[in-house]
C-alpha cells in the first residue's frame, strides 16, 4: 500500500534567531529535507526611494546610511559619487583618500559581522564575539572622527562631514598591525575547523553561470570562482592607485562556489582591505575636506548611474534629475536584494540546517533588501 | 549511607529522608554551580566578563534568574496537549534525578548500593527520550516537533556506543555495581581503568590503548546524550529556535535546564567512575597516613567531585569552541565510526581480559 505523505510548511522568520533581520522564509520540508524555499520580503520596507524624491540632494545622505546598515559608509560613498557625477564636480585628493580608507575600514567591519554571524548560525559563538571585539576598534576609530558608531552620515556630496580626528592616522595604523594576527586566529578557530568545513564545504554550491544569470555580485559572485570586483574592473574614486589582490573561490575544501568559498573570500578580503589601508594611510595629502561641497545642489537635467563595490556586492544608484533641488527619482540596486534571489536555487534539496548555513554565507542585510 | 546515618541518629525515618534528599540537594548545587561556571567560563573564553552586577562577580545571578523564572506566568498555546505538555518537564527531571541514586560519591556516600547500578542508570536515562518526544509532540509547534525528532534519534543512537563501552568495562571488572567498580580501582592512579585497571603484568599494559579509545568513545557519545555542542542540534538555537522546549516558559523551562545540568554531572560522574577510579584518590589518603580514618570518606567525596567537575569543564570548553554538526553528520559519526570502533574495542578488551 502506498502511504499518502504530505510535506510540511515551516515558517522561518520573521522572528527567528538566524534570518539576520526580518526575513521570512517559507520552507516546504519533508522531514528535514527542504523541497522549496520562498523568501517573503518587505517587513522592513521604509520607502527610501520615494522619500528621496521629497528631499534635497544633500538631505538624502542620512537615509542611505540605513540601507545596508552594516556598511553605511559604502552607501554614502555610492550616493555621493553618483550625485558628483551628475554635478560634474571633482573632490579634493584628501577627501578621496579618507573616503577610501573609511570605506575599507567599513568593509572589514562589515565582513566581521558577516563571518561572525555565519559562524554563530552554525553554533560557533566564540568567533562571533572575537570578531565583534575587533570590530569595536574600527567603530571607535570612525566614532572619533564623525561621532557615530553605526549610521555615520559621513561622506557628503563633494566632501566629508568632518575632517578626520588628529589621532586617526596613528590609530588606523595601530589597528592594521593589531588585526593581522587576528585574521590568523580566526582562520585557526573557525575557517579550518573540521566541523565548520563539514558544515559549509560542498553545501549550497552556486555555479558560476547561475551566479551570473541571477546577477549576484560581491563575495557571493567571487565565491563562485571569478575575479570580478568593481574596485578593479570599474575603478571609481582612487582605487586604481593601490595594489591589491582580489580573492575568489577556489574550492579549497570542496567544490568551487560552496558556502565555505564564500566565507573564505570574505576572510581574505579583510586582508586585502588592510593592504589598501596600509598603502593609503601614508599618502593622505593636506587639504580642506569641505572645500568642494556645493552650497546648493541643483544638477542639470539628466541621469547618472554609478556603482561601488560594497561589502555585500555591487551597490548602484541611478538618479534622474529634472533640474530641481530634489532628485526626480532615485533607484538603488541593492546587492543583498539581488543576492538573496539565489537562495531558492541553493536551498532546494538541502537540509534545514543547511538553509541557515547558506543564508549566512550569502550574507544579506534586510535594511538593504527591503529599503 | 543509610546504615551510617542510622547508627548516628538511631531514627530510620530521618536517615531514610536524608539519604533520599541528598541527590536532590546535589542536583541543585550542581545546577547552581554549573550554570554560574558555564557563564563565567564562556565569558572568559570569549574575552568578556559575564555576569558581574548581582553579588560578587555575579555570583547571585542564578538566584535572580530562578526568582524571575518562578514569577513567570505559565503560558501555553491554545492547541497544546496540556497533560503531556505539563508531564514532560517533570518526567525529564525525574529521569535526570533518578540517575543519582546509584552514583557513589564516596565509599560511604551512596544513595543505593544497587548491584546493577550502571545498568540502572542506562535504563533510567532512556526515560528522557520519552519525555522529550512528549514535549515536542504536545507543544504543537513545528520547531518543537523537529527538535524532538532530532533529539530522540540522537539520544537513542548514541546510547549504543555508550552501552558498548560500559559493557567493556563491565567485562573487565566483572561487576555492574558502580560502588564495586570504584573500589576495585583503589590505591594509586595506575590502578584506574584508563591505565588498565587493578590487574598485573602484561595484560594491563595491553589494555591501556583500548581503554583510552573507549574513554574517547564514551566521552563523545555522552556529549551527544546530554545535547552539548558539537551535538546540540536538537536545540540548535539558530535553526530550531530552542528545539523541543521552544514553547516552554517559566519553571517548566527551568526544569529542562535543571535536568540538562543534572545530566551533565551524571555522565561526568559515570565517566570518572568507569575510567578514572571514581572516588579513589590518585595517591593514597591523608586519613590513612594521619591515622584519622574518619577523614577518608570526605577525601573521597572531594576527589570524586573534582574529577567530575573537570569533565564538566571540558564539556564547557568544547561547547564554546566548536560549531555544531548537521543532523546527518551526527548520525554518520555515531553509526559509521563510534559504534564499529566500540564493538571492536569491546571484543578486544573481552579477549584481553580472558588472557
Amino acid at each position: 500500500m502506498q502511504l499518502k505523505t504530505e510535506s510540511m510548511t515551516l515558517n522561518m522568520g520573521p522572528q527567528h534567531p538566524s534570518t539576520h533581520g526580518v526575513l521570512r522564509l517559507e520552507l516546504e520540508i519533508e522531514g528535514e529535507l527542504v523541497l522549496n524555499v520562498i523568501p517573503h520580503l518587505g517587513y522592513l520596507h521604509r520607502c527610501f526611494e520615494k522619500h528621496a524624491e521629497a528631499m534635497q540632494y544633500n538631505q538624502v545622505v542620512p537615509y542611505t546610511d540605513r540601507l545596508d546598515y552594516l556598511a553605511s559608509i559604502g552607501n554614502n560613498f555610492g550616493y555621493a559619487i553618483t550625485v558628483e557625477k551628475l554635478l560634474g564636480i571633482k573632490v579634493p585628493e584628501r577627501v578621496e583618500y579618507i573616503r577610501v580608507i573609511m570605506a575599507e575600514l567599513q568593509r572589514i567591519a562589515s565582513h566581521q559581522v558577516a563571518l561572525g554571524s555565519n559562524g554563530a548560525d552554525l553554533g560557533a559563538f566564540t568567533p562571533f564575539l572575537y570578531l565583534f571585539r575587533d570590530r569595536e576598534h574600527i567603530l571607535s576609530i570612525i566614532e572619533e572622527t564623525c561621532g557615530a558608531r553605526m549610521l555615520y552620515n559621513y561622506i557628503w556630496v563633494g566632501g566629508l562631514s568632518h575632517d578626520v580626528h588628529p589621532d586617526f592616522v596613528f590609530k588606523t595604523k595601530e589597528f592594521v598591525e593589531y588585526y593581522k594576527p587576528m585574521i590568523v586566529e580566526l582562520d585557526n578557530l573557525l575557517s579550518y575547523n573540521k566541523i565548520f568545513i563539514e558544515r559549509t564545504a560542498n553545501v549550497g554550491i552556486l555555479p558560476l553561470d547561475t551566479a551570473i544569470n541571477f546577477g549576484a555580485s560581491g563575495p557571493t559572485l567571487r565565491g563562485s570562482g571569478i575575479k570580478f570586483d568593481l574596485r578593479r574592473d570599474d575603478p571609481y574614486s582612487i582605487y586604481d592607485r593601490f595594489d591589491y589582490d582580489i580573492p575568489f573561490g577556489q574550492g579549497l575544501q570542496g567544490t568551487v562556489g560552496d558556502c565555505w568559498d564564500r566565507y573564505y573570500v570574505r576572510v581574505r578580503e579583510m586582508e586585502q582591505s588592510l593592504k589598501i589601508i596600509e598603502q593609503a594611510i601614508d599618502q593622505i595629502p593636506e587639504g580642506d575636506v569641505k572645500s568642494a561641497i556645493p552650497k546648493r545642489i541643483k544638477p542639470p537635467k539628466g541621469t547618472a548611474y554609478a556603482r561601488v563595490e560594497n561589502p555585500r556586492g555591487e551597490l548602484g544608484y541611478f538618479i534622474i534629475s529634472d533640474g530641481n533641488t530634489n532628485p526626480f527619482r532615485v533607484k538603488v540596486r541593492a546587492p543583498s536584494f539581488v543576492n538573496l534571489e539565489v537562495l531558492g536555487e541553493l536551498c532546494k534539496g538541502n537540509l534545514v540546517s543547511d538553509v541557515v548555513a547558506i543564508l549566512g554565507s550569502i550574507d544579506i542585510v534586510l535594511g538593504e533588501v527591503d529599503r | 549511607m543509610y546504615q551510617y546515618l542510622y547508627d548516628l541518629t538511631g531514627s530510620g525515618i530521618l536517615s531514610a529522608f536524608i539519604v533520599a534528599s541528598f541527590p536532590l540537594v546535589n542536583v541543585l548545587i550542581v545546577v547552581v554551580v554549573g550554570v554560574y561556571l558555564e557563564r563565567k567560563v564562556s565569558a572568559h573564553m570569549q574575552d568578556r566578563l559575564g555576569p558581574m552586577r548581582t553579588g560578587w562577580h555575579g555570583s547571585l545571578q542564578l538566584i535572580a534568574d530562578f526568582i524571575k523564572l518562578l514569577q513567570k506566568e505559565d503560558i501555553s498555546s491554545k492547541d497544546t496537549d496540556k497533560f503531556l505538555f505539563n508531564l514532560a518537564p517533570v518526567l525529564v527531571f525525574t529521569a535526570a534525578f533518578a540517575a543519582y541514586a546509584t552514583i557513589p560519591f564516596s565509599s560511604k556516600l551512596i544513595g543505593s548500593e544497587a548491584e546493577v547500578g550502571i545498568f540502572y542508570i542506562i535504563a533510567i536515562s532512556g526515560i528522557v527520550v520519552v519525555s522529550i518526544l512528549m514535549a515536542g509532540w504536545s507543544a504543537n509547534n513545528k520547531y518543537s516537533l523537529l527538535g524532538a525528532m532530532r533529539s530522540v534519534a540522537q539520544i537513542i543512537s548514541y546510547e549504543i556506543p555508550t552501552a558498548l563501552v560500559v559493557l567493556s568495562i563491565v567485562m573487565l571488572t566483572g561487576t555492574l555495581s558502580l560502588g564495586k567498580m570504584s573500589e576495585m580501582q583503589t590505591a594509586y592512579f595506575w590502578n584506574w581503568n584508563i591505565l588498565g585497571g587493578a590487574g598485573f603484568g602484561f595484560t594491563k599494559f595491553l589494555l591501556i590503548p583500548f581503554m583510552v579509545v573507549g574513554f574517547i568513545i564514551i566521552y563523545i557519545s555522552t556529549l551527544a546524550e546530554t545535547n552539548r555542542t558539537p551535538f546540540d542540534i536538537p536545540e540548535a538555537e539558530s535553526e530550531l529556535v530552542a528545539g523541543y522546549f521552544t514553547e516552554y516558559c517559566g519553571m517548566k523551562y527551568a526544569m529542562f535546564m535543571l535536568s540538562e545540568y543534572g545530566n551533565m554531572f551524571a555522565v561526568s560522574a559515570i565517566i570518572s567512575i568507569l575510567f578514572f577510579g571514581g572516588y579513589q584518590s590518585p595517591f593514597g589518603y591523608f586519613g590513612n597516613s594521619l591515622n584519622a580514618h574518619w577523614m577518608i570518606p570526605y577525601e573521597q567525596a572531594f576527589w570524586f567531585l573534582l574529577k567530575s567537575w573537570i569533565f564538566i569543564l571540558v564539556q564547557m570548553w568544547l561547547r564554546w569552541t566548536l560549531p555544531r554538526l548537521r543532523v546527518d553528520q551526527l548520525m554518520t559519526v555515531c553509526w559509521k565510526y563510534l559504534i564499529p570502533y566500540a564493538i571492536l574495542n569491546l571484543i578486544i578488551i573481552g579477549i584481553i581480559s580472558l588472557l
